[in-house]
């Protein structure tokens, strides 16, 4: 086995490559793919364009919310099934919505360390293959089953089945609400829509330009060199987002009802992020790397932040973990060119530009003396979002940072900022830039 | 001779007072029972039990496998039939004494252990094998015209029951460890790590042999022996004609006949085995078995090894082609124009995986090894390109410009093509030498054929490498010249041709179709014809037409121009039904007496065409590709042969004839005059 060479600490850290799969809407029955094909279709074609070989990579690390139990270390199983060599270290990192980011925070911090040179990070969810669960009642019941020897002691046993023994645990509804504070997620955004005052009418507003601005990427072929199809055994391919409804409108969304607050809520499926299946895969590297292999970088990793806050108020995540980049790499808000800050729910992208501009929230809960100022949705979300494309939980982090990139060669802009809220109560943010050349901060 | 003179066995006793006897034949890589061998297997036996051990363990050093059967070479010595029958009594003896030990008797497997080798197995008390899939057990005899010999047909039909042994022996299929255990032929499949402690404990423990179900026993009760041979052979006729093909029906037989005397059924399995083996049919299997064998020498000339294919051309040759790379374990890129165009070679590669590997993890790493590509990133990595796009020239030479600056110096560029000249494909290279054909047939994942074409300006060395690439994706090479048709479309074609003009003559396709299978033809002309599709059919013989005196008939025409394209537009000469041909019976009708020679001479004529050209080697290699590339008669050794043993004269009289009979198309070509 090869001993890790000893590599260079303190350098920038790259982004030089990326692909993802076109995110999949769930309908019910679980998808074609589990989340190891996804991230398997999006990195293989990615890992294929590069000039170095596969034996290059230090360490492939994903991100993923609920793998299958199949795949727990998900990202070892990605890794092997690449073609990666057997003694490729690869792990799976788990931060809630915010994994995929998670993964490449991981990446950026061990290259920086000198630890790797080149890194597979990224993101993977297969949500329409989230566990469906046997009860505690009904797990008893089957070990009292299995002790049970004699004919009679399994008469008896079987005497004591009862229909509630079979009621499953959806885990994809346990996983998408809070056991400490007893909210569903959809829950924490309507205490946003209610603490910053936002309407249904903004929201769906929002939700359908999300739908339009995606549209229109499609039509512009924007998204044409950031996703790779993916293929099905039966003889299809899949090539786009498949959640975009083009002939969205105020009109159609208001006649939905609220899915978290019943009947009086606000906060419905259409003004919501779509549950989906998707990956994305990107190519981190050290300068070293950049340099050996003569890699064109598509931007820089300038800094990174995670935040903590009250899990019924999660949406407001990015506000918390965007704030402190600004402060240290002493920007200001319209140093920013592009925004990407992922969409769970309408309302919550809204109540994070409205803290922003709130003297009291800036001041109370992110310890500011004066408000940041606005975020201008001319430069957020440009190309939709969750609302419109869906958030496979594990995948998103990474696919916002992709995604930024491209934004910002396609404009010639210089400073992209990634950022998403956490269910749980936290933010992650990570800043990106195309001036590759390292600048002071 | 001494144990210490032995040359291919060595026995070890262990402390516990097991005997280990091992097979390592000298001089090769494969364990294989020839006279010399077998000897020598006896004078062990005879040494063990003079001091008899508490247990024999027959094992083997090879690591390709246990034993893979009988020395076929010795075969084609046989002279008479009491030679052969005498070496089959040899055998029995041998194994007779093997069985009767008073001791247990264990064969532990890995690997092959086929034929002869698994009839050997069958004579010791267990069985134990490798559960790894590169363990095969089988009785393949059947494949050389002849059946077990060495007891097999006594032992297996005893040990698991008539239905699998029969299906075993009938079909000359293998069995994994696995399904070798489900059925009962061996006691334990076993990982590498426990092999020797089974063998030691099994020896230990003694158990009561392997006996089979109740329903099993009860398939070799007398009464239902002559029912179920009845059955058999029926089975058996859709497959095989009898008068081709002897050795299942004497196999089956010498069961119903024999099975409740054990004694007397090995003397006449002997009997059947020698009077087959010395027998045309079996001889000539025997002698297609070695031309097999020469063309994957071929591929031995040359040390190339791929890991990465790139296919340009997603259709059904290109994706069919990446699909079976990838599932011989090479890395496939598959490129087209667009995913919709790939997208069904997933999901027939899928199907094919699913087939051939039905464990899921198996099958997923081979749909993981074939890597859709639209942009054609694959082409850098490659160390063999295979063109398979639509024949055009001009639309191929674009792509080789393309491809030639990106490709690594020392990849292979390879073109599936029927019909374009490699000449002309190569003129837009820097470098034309590079240029080989690698002509596969469709089926793909079912012909084994691969024509390697060399064009004027293809290097020998390169033509090399396409052969070992050949040999690595386990297909056959047969080298040919770059010219029309090359062999298999081009000796197949006059054939076919033919038997469109007597369909236009009046005859039933089903008359003409029986002609030719009774011949020994896998399938008729006509019903071919409708399978490869009549607008293929068209093509190709139109390509041939240009530079071959090769007359298209009026019917072909109008068929296709009429949308009539055979089993794919559900009409062709037949309707088709779900896929299947509709055909009247034919029994009783009379033929025209030049049928069959009608359609057989075009054929053989042609190949005596090719063969003056220089279109292939030699007559061996002729009959070879026409074999595996057609389903050419195999019991008749291929066409050349069948020219020789038919009567090199009598043959050229028969065309004269035909000849004098019909224009042109029978002109003997100039090569029968020097026969």
């Amino acid at each position: 086995m090869a001993t890790r060479k000893k590599k260079k600490a303190g350098g920038a850290v790259y982004i030089v490559d990326g692909s993802r799969t076109p995110f999949l809407k769930v309908k019910g029955a679980p998808g074609p793919f589990l989340a190891s094909d996804l991230a398997v279709a999006a990195a293989r074609p990615l890992l294929a364009r590069q000039p170095f070989e596969i034996s290059a990579l230090d360490e492939v690390i994903v991100g993923c919310v609920m793998p299958t139990p199949d795949e727990v270390n998900v990202a070892r199983i990605i890794a092997l099934r690449l073609g990666c060599d057997k003694n490729l270290p690869a792990w799976t990192v788990q931060r809630n919505c915010a994994s995929g980011l998670q993964a490449l925070d991981c990446a950026y911090q061990n290259i920086k360390d000198g630890r790797s040179d080149i890194v597979l990070a990224g993101g993977a969810e297969s949500m329409s293959h989230a566990p469906v669960l046997l009860n505690d009642t009904m797990v008893g019941w089957l070990g009292e089953w299995a002790g049970a020897k004699k004919f009679g002691q399994k008469i008896k046993t079987l005497g004591k089945l009862r229909g509630g023994h079979l009621k499953p645990i959806i885990g994809l509804l346990r996983g998408l609400s809070d056991p400490v504070i007893g909210l569903s997620m959809g829950q924490t955004a309507e205490n946003l829509a209610y603490r910053f005052g936002i309407n249904r009418e903004t929201m769906d507003a929002f939700a359908v330009d999300s739908h339009k601005r995606l549209t229109a990427a499609q039509e512009g072929g924007y998204l044409d060199d950031e996703i790779e199809a993916v293929y099905d055994s039966r003889g299809k391919s899949y090539q786009h987002d498949d959640g975009v409804r083009a002939d969205s409108s105020v009109d159609k969304l208001g006649k939905l009802r609220p899915v978290f607050d019943r009947k009086f809520g606000k906060v419905t499926a259409g003004n919501s992020a779509q549950v989906t299946d998707g990956a994305a895969m990107l190519l981190l590297a050290s300068e070293y790397a950049v340099e050996q292999y003569d890699l064109k970088a598509m931007g820089r990793i300038v800094d990174s932040e995670w935040a903590g806050l009250d899990p019924a108020q999660m949406g407001l995540g990015p506000a918390h973990a965007m704030a402190p980049i600004l402060k240290r790499q002493k920007m200001a808000v319209s140093d920013i060119d592009y925004w990407e800050v992922n969409e769970a729910f309408a309302t919550q992208v809204l109540a994070c530009v409205e803290a922003w501009q709130d003297e009291d929230y800036c001041k109370n809960e992110l310890g500011l003396k004066e408000p940041l100022g606005k975020i201008d949705r001319a430069r957020l979300n440009i190309d939709g979002g969750g609302v419109s494309l869906g958030h496979p939980v594990g995948a998103s982090g990474a696919r916002i940072v992709l995604h930024i990139l491209n934004i910002l060669e396609r404009n010639d802009a210089q400073h992209g900022m990634a950022s998403l809220c956490i269910g749980g109560g936290q933010g992650g943010a990570m800043l990106v830039t195309r001036d590759v050349k390292e600048d002071k901060g | 001779m001494t144990m210490a003179e032995s040359k291919h066995w060595r026995t070890e006793r262990d402390a516990d007072g097991i005997a280990w006897l091992y097979f390592d034949m000298a001089e090769t890589s494969t364990n294989i029972l020839s006279v010399e061998t077998i000897a020598e297997f006896d004078a062990h036996l005879r040494d063990i039990e003079s001091s008899p051990p508490k247990g024999l363990v027959i094992l083997s050093d090879k690591k390709s496998g246990f034993i893979a059967g009988a020395d076929i070479k010795g075969f084609t010595g046989m002279e008479s039939v009491e030679q052969a029958a005498e070496f089959m009594r040899g055998m029995h003896t041998v194994l007779n004494r093997l069985e009767a030990f008073s001791f247990p008797t264990v064969s532990l497997i890995r690997g092959f252990c086929l034929g002869g080798g698994l009839e050997l197995a069958l004579a010791t008390d267990y069985r134990i094998a490798d559960e790894d899939p590169k363990t095969r057990l089988g009785l393949p005899e059947v494949r050389l015209g002849i059946h077990p010999g060495f007891g097999g047909t006594v032992r297996a039909p005893r040990l698991v029951g008539a239905p699998t042994a029969m299906d075993m022996m009938l079909s000359g299929r293998a069995l994994s460890a696995r399904v070798a255990k489900k059925v009962g032929l061996i006691d334990y499949a076993v990982p590498e790590r426990q092999l020797l402690r089974a063998a030691k404990m099994i020896i230990a423990e003694a158990p009561a042999r392997h006996r089979p179900g109740r329903v099993a026993r009860l398939s070799n009760h007398p009464l239902v022996r002559p029912l179920l041979a009845k059955y058999l052979k029926r089975t058996v006729a859709k497959k095989a004609n009898p008068d081709h093909y002897p050795a299942p029906y004497a196999m089956i037989d010498l069961w119903a006949k024999h099975f409740d005397n054990p004694s007397k059924m090995y003397a006449e399995e002997a009997h059947s085995v020698a009077s087959l083996v010395v027998g045309d049919t079996a001889q000539n299997l025997i002698r297609v078995f070695f031309l097999q064998e020469e063309m994957k020498a071929l591929g031995r000339k040359n040390k190339f090894h791929a890991d990465r294919v790139h296919v340009v051309g997603a259709g059904v040759m290109g994706g069919d082609i990446a699909a079976w790379c990838a599932l011989r374990g090479l890395h496939v890129t598959l490129q087209d124009q667009s995913p919709e165009r790939i997208a069904p070679a997933m999901k027939r590669a899928h199907a094919l995986f699913k087939k051939k590997l039905r464990q899921p993890r198996l099958i997923q790493a081979a749909m993981d090894r074939l890597m859709p590509d639209v942009k054609g990133v694959g082409v850098e990595r490659a160390d063999v390109i295979i063109e398979a796009i639509f024949e055009n020239a001009e639309a191929k030479q674009n792509l080789y410009r393309l491809l030639e600056p990106r490709m690594k110096p020392t990849a292979l560029l390879t073109t599936n093509t029927s019909s374009i000249p490699l000449e002309v494909l190569s003129e837009v290279l820097e470098d034309p030498k590079r240029l080989v054909g690698l002509h596969f047939f469709n089926p793909v994942a079912q012909m084994q054929l691969v024509e390697i074409v060399k064009g004027e300006q293809t290097s020998q060395s390169i033509a090399n490498q396409a052969a070992a690439f050949t040999r690595q994706i386990d297909r056959l090479p047969l080298p040919v010249k770059s010219s029309p048709g090359f062999l298999v479309n081009r000796i197949l074609m006059p054939y076919l041709l033919e038997a469109v003009v007597l369909e236009s003559e009046g005859l039933r396709p089903e008359l003409i179709d029986k002609a030719a299978t009774d011949f020994g033809m896998p399938m008729g002309p006509i019903e071919l014809a409708d399978t490869v599709g009549l607008d293929i059919c068209l093509a190709v013989a139109e390509t041939l037409a240009e530079s071959l005196e090769v007359e298209i008939p009026a019917k072909l025409r109008s068929m296709v121009s009429s949308g009539n394209l055979g089993r794919k537009s559900g009409k062709g000469f037949y309707s088709y039904n779900k896929g299947k041909p509709e055909k009247a019976k034919c029994e009783g009708e009379s033929m025209p007496a030049d049928l069959t020679d009608r359609m057989m001479f075009r054929m053989l004529n042609e190949s005596m065409a090719c063969l003056r050209e220089g279109v292939v080697e030699s007559a061996d290699l002729l009959d070879a590709g026409v074999i595996f590339g057609t389903g050419f008669a195999p019991f008749r050794g291929g066409p050349m042969h069948h020219i020789h043993t038919s009567g090199s004269q009598s043959m050229k009289n028969r065309i004269d004839d035909l000849s004098q009979k019909y224009d042109g198309r029978f002109e003997p070509d100039a090569a029968w005059g020097s026969l």
